[in-house]
């Protein structure tokens, strides 16, 4: 009788032992362990629009506009994007002229200082497509020659015809109709 | 002739200035070339039109003898934003970081803080799958509604680089009659994720831009 009480507690122990054992083995085994994904990650670069920022930011300024928030981007660079357009372009030389969206180069410079992508939820999505503009950027889009045909197209998108379009229109590979919709690497 | 010689003046003034036009290609100091390098970035309705698709392209210009050495860093975290209140701060993330050979997607959730500094919201609806090897037929997966991929596919931009060069250092007075397409036959790193458009709210435009955040 007095030995089975003594074992009793060491009975009990055992098995609580033997239970941890088991815990620890199911916590170190890799199925069940999830990726430590800890720690706090910091704005190293963004972008929004293609070749916007690359173009309007100066070098030096590069890095911070990279660090810069959308919300704060038009503060501090649209009268930069502004002056920038006038030098760049002789479609904005003389006072009143506008790009074919209507815009002056203030206006319009102080709309791509805030560099986000504007996407339009209900319908088509497409840079420009002739009909629709900036809703959104597909693949296929000739973004570089919007771009081009707005910065130096003047109203009509007919000024400067040599410096309005690269004549690249295409990719070099075609893209997939269904995801992940991006050609295979060459 | 007078135009176009005060705008080369102007052009040869800038260009001291002014970066590469090339999508967001061969960018800031910071950041070149490395693995938080974007090289661009696509938002458009999917092959199902209920479907939203994302697309981060990083690492740009990788030949294809490089390209199988091409890595995702498990320190860089790449972050979808999506602001559907029109403020240009993001509502909502969709957050994309590697681990082990696997693309983990994240949301769209709210972020924990809007702005410069994020934490992995490893709660949110989740998605994951395998880095597509290069040399591999494309691995996709589908979890939680999302649609998913990770790994090296052909650079989708396209655009004149050298001519671009060759106007903006004075060299040249306008593009080629028929362009070359610097990007031709060079790869990229991208991820692609499709996810119900009902799933950014209802705003019927949105307002979305891509970052790369480096563990601290």
């Amino acid at each position: 009788m007095k030995k089975i009480t003594l074992n009793l507690p060491i009975l009990l122990l055992s098995i609580l032992f033997l239970a941890s054992c088991d815990k620890t083995d199911t916590a170190t085994t890799p199925i069940n362990t999830s990726p430590d994904f800890s720690g706090n990650y910091i704005l190293a670069d963004q972008m929004a629009r293609p070749a916007i920022n690359t173009v309007f930011i100066p070098e030096a300024s590069k890095d911070v506009f990279n660090t810069t928030v959308p919300s704060q981007m038009g503060g501090l660079f649209a009268s930069a994007f502004g002056a920038g357009l006038k030098a760049l372009s002789p479609a904005y030389a003389k006072a009143g002229d506008k790009n074919a969206l209507g815009l002056d180069a203030t206006t319009f410079g102080s709309v791509l200082a805030t560099d986000v992508l504007t996407v339009a939820t209900n319908g088509t999505t497409t840079f420009y497509d002739g009909t629709n503009v900036l809703t959104g950027r597909r693949l296929a889009d000739d973004v570089i020659t919007v771009e081009l045909l707005l910065i130096f197209g003047g109203e009509d998108f007919k000024e400067n015809p040599g410096l309005s379009d690269d004549h690249v229109d295409a990719n070099d590979k075609p893209f997939l109709t269904s995801f992940p919709y991006l050609a295979t690497p060459w | 002739m007078t135009q176009k010689s005060k705008f080369l003046g102007a052009v040869a003034i800038l260009s001291v200035g002014f970066g590469l036009l090339a999508a967001d290609h061969i960018d800031a100091p910071a950041v070149k070339g490395g693995s938080a390098d974007i090289t661009d970035y696509y938002a458009f309705q999917g092959e199902n039109t209920s479907n939203m698709v994302f697309v981060a392209n990083i690492q740009g210009l990788l030949a294809p003898g490089a390209t199988g050495a091409a890595k995702f860093d498990e320190n860089v975290m790449v972050e979808f934003n999506i602001d559907n209140t029109g403020d240009n701060v993001e509502d909502l993330v969709i957050q994309a970081i590697p681990r082990n050979g696997k693309m983990y997607f994240f949301g769209p959730v709210a972020p924990g803080t809007p702005g410069t500094m994020s934490m992995v919201k490893s709660s949110a609806t989740k998605a994951s799958v395998d880095i597509t090897p290069y040399g591999s037929a494309a691995i996709t997966a589908t979890e939680n509604g999302m649609k998913v991929f990770a790994g090296p596919r052909d650079d989708p931009f396209f655009f004149d680089l050298g001519k671009y060069r060759e106007v903006i250092g004075g060299k040249a007075t306008s593009f080629s009659a028929k362009g070359t397409d610097t990007f031709a036959g060079t790869n990229v790193m991208s991820l692609v994720v499709e996810v119900p458009k009902s799933t950014l709210g209802s705003a019927a435009k949105i307002n979305t831009w891509v970052e790369t955040k480096k563990k601290q």
